[in-house]
């Protein structure tokens, strides 16, 4: 009976060490796929839908440059990108190896059958708490990702792709983020309550980010002080 | 009717305090547009801050458009009462001068003479708002650059396309044309009953402080009241910068205080028609 015990946990250990290797590999050919993106700028269009913010659809430019440096710029506009979501491109998820890599069965995301990964940051001081991947094993990229923050709640990811999947670059971008609140007191704003009916208060906490890549321009070198400067 | 119109015009920029109102509002934007210049990176960092909490900001959001939009909050408010100054004292003035007599003696009716002082009062107004327009838009632009228009308001912030914009100005500005129109056909309306143009003007000035204060309080009691006040629809120029922009609502307080000019204006001419002029 004790032999039979000890053989179950044996054959569990090696099955699940050995998915975990499986998944570990998959994650590091997804990372190398990446890692041939040293920079990148991309043109596209950006959709912000949060309650509290009326912006139109804009086109936009977005730049990338290694290990994690990332920009939205609007030419001659403003654009606002979410703090939690800096990182709304995929190449700063697996920027290091300071991680450990359990795998989580599979999933369909859009039809594609992906494998999950849970990611758990091995770092104290991270504000990542657990990052969830599901990753295309064909195509070797990234459909969708999630990833729980002390900071910023839990943030998601889905990305399409299209041309330029044989650089794990998306065509289009849907992130999913937590906001916080946002008000400004009536004095300051020169706001005076009209009278009539009442404006609903707006209370949906969630906020989404959509962008639609329309070109990438990969490798061809990017000035840092485009990350730096608003103009 | 042209020629009335030129002489009520000459009378009124004869007087000096037609050009206070002119080197106030040129004050005020000039010292807003230093302190932006000067301080501009704080105080867009405090109004910011909520926004700030949630979202990284790029782009530049202090341009001249928004300087614009922060100088006609703050000015359009006040800007009614110089409207007063100068429109409280057509007829009053020249009733204190001792000429109201001597000018109906002529051969002009008295509606052709009221309406060519009523037509320069509003002539007056839109020189003053034109004048306003070119300091806090153009010269705004000039110094600080076009750029989308981000307008922070108390549970909503609205972006608004650079390409979009200008467009709104000049409609918000056509729209203050007639709310300041309205400030001047009151203070018509009131300098019929004096003889001194201090009274009209006070009573003008008072008027407006008291609905805008109304207007301002955030009181139960006062927001039953607030559909009645125009001073609540001199306001909606800023329905210009939603998106949309809810015509129903603007075009809604443009006819009321187009009622009221109407309103003001009659009452004026039918109290002078039956007027004793004794001074």
């Amino acid at each position: 009976m004790k032999f039979l015990s000890g053989m179950c946990v044996c054959i569990f250990f090696f099955t699940v060490t050995g998915f975990t290797q499986g998944e570990a590999e998959l994650v590091k050919k997804v990372r190398a796929k990446l890692d041939k993106v040293n920079d990148y700028q991309a043109s596209g269009r950006m959709k912000i839908d949060v309650s509290f913010i009326n912006a139109p659809e804009s086109e936009v430019s977005v730049y990338f440059k290694k290990p994690n440096k990332f920009k939205v710029r609007k030419q001659d506009g403003i654009s606002l990108l979410p703090k939690s979501g800096v990182s709304v491109n995929l190449n700063s998820i697996l920027v290091d190896e300071n991680y450990t890599i359990v795998a989580a069965g599979s999933a369909i995301i859009k039809g594609i059958t992906a494998k999950v990964v849970k990611l758990l940051p091995l770092g104290e001081n991270s504000d990542i708490v657990l990052t969830t991947l599901y990753i295309d094993e064909k195509a070797l990229v990234i459909r969708k990702s999630s990833v729980t923050t002390k900071e910023s709640g839990t943030y998601e990811m889905e990305m399409d792709y299209g041309k330029f999947i044989a650089w794990g670059l998306p065509d289009k971008v849907v992130f999913s983020f937590s906001t916080k609140d946002y008000k400004l007191p009536k004095g300051i704003t020169f706001e005076y309550e009209k009278g009539g009916k009442k404006q609903e208060q707006l209370k949906d906490k969630k906020g989404r980010v959509e962008i639609t890549y329309t070109d990438y321009i990969i490798n061809k070198g990017i000035n840092d002080t485009v990350f730096t400067t608003d103009k | 009717m042209w020629r009335l119109i030129r002489i009520e015009l000459f009378k009124t920029f004869k007087k000096p305090r037609t050009y206070i109102a002119f080197a106030a509002i040129a004050a005020i934007v000039f010292l807003v547009q230093l302190a932006m210049y000067a301080d501009g990176r704080q105080y867009m960092g405090f109004m910011l801050q909520s926004v700030e909490q949630s979202f990284q900001v790029s782009g530049v959001v202090l341009n001249g458009y928004f300087i614009c939009f922060l100088i006609l909050q703050t000015l359009l408010v006040h800007v009614p009462l110089l409207i007063a100054l100068v429109a409280g004292d057509m007829i009053a003035g020249e009733a204190n001068m001792g000429t109201l007599r001597l000018l109906i003696t002529k051969p002009v009716s008295r509606k052709g003479l009221l309406l060519s002082k009523f037509l320069a009062s509003s002539i007056y107004t839109v020189l003053l708002l034109s004048f306003m327009a070119f300091l806090s838009l153009f010269v705004s632009i000039i110094i600080f650059g076009k750029g989308d228009l981000m307008i922070m308001k108390s549970e909503m912030v609205v972006i608004l396309d650079s390409k979009d914009v200008l467009w709104r100005y000049f409609a918000a500005f056509g729209f203050a044309g007639i709310s300041m129109i309205t400030v001047a056909a009151l203070a018509f309306l009131l300098s019929v009953f004096a003889e001194n143009s201090i009274g009209p003007i006070v009573s003008a000035m008072s008027i407006i402080i008291v609905f805008t204060i109304l207007t301002s309080m955030d009181i139960p009691f006062f927001n039953v009241l607030k559909p009645f006040l125009f001073t609540n629809h001199m306001l909606n120029w800023k329905g210009f910068f939603e998106r949309p922009v809810d015509y129903g609502e603007v075009l809604r307080s443009a006819f009321i205080l187009v009622a009221h000019i109407v309103i003001f204006v009659s009452l004026t001419f039918y109290i002078f028609q039956k007027k004793d002029i004794l001074s």
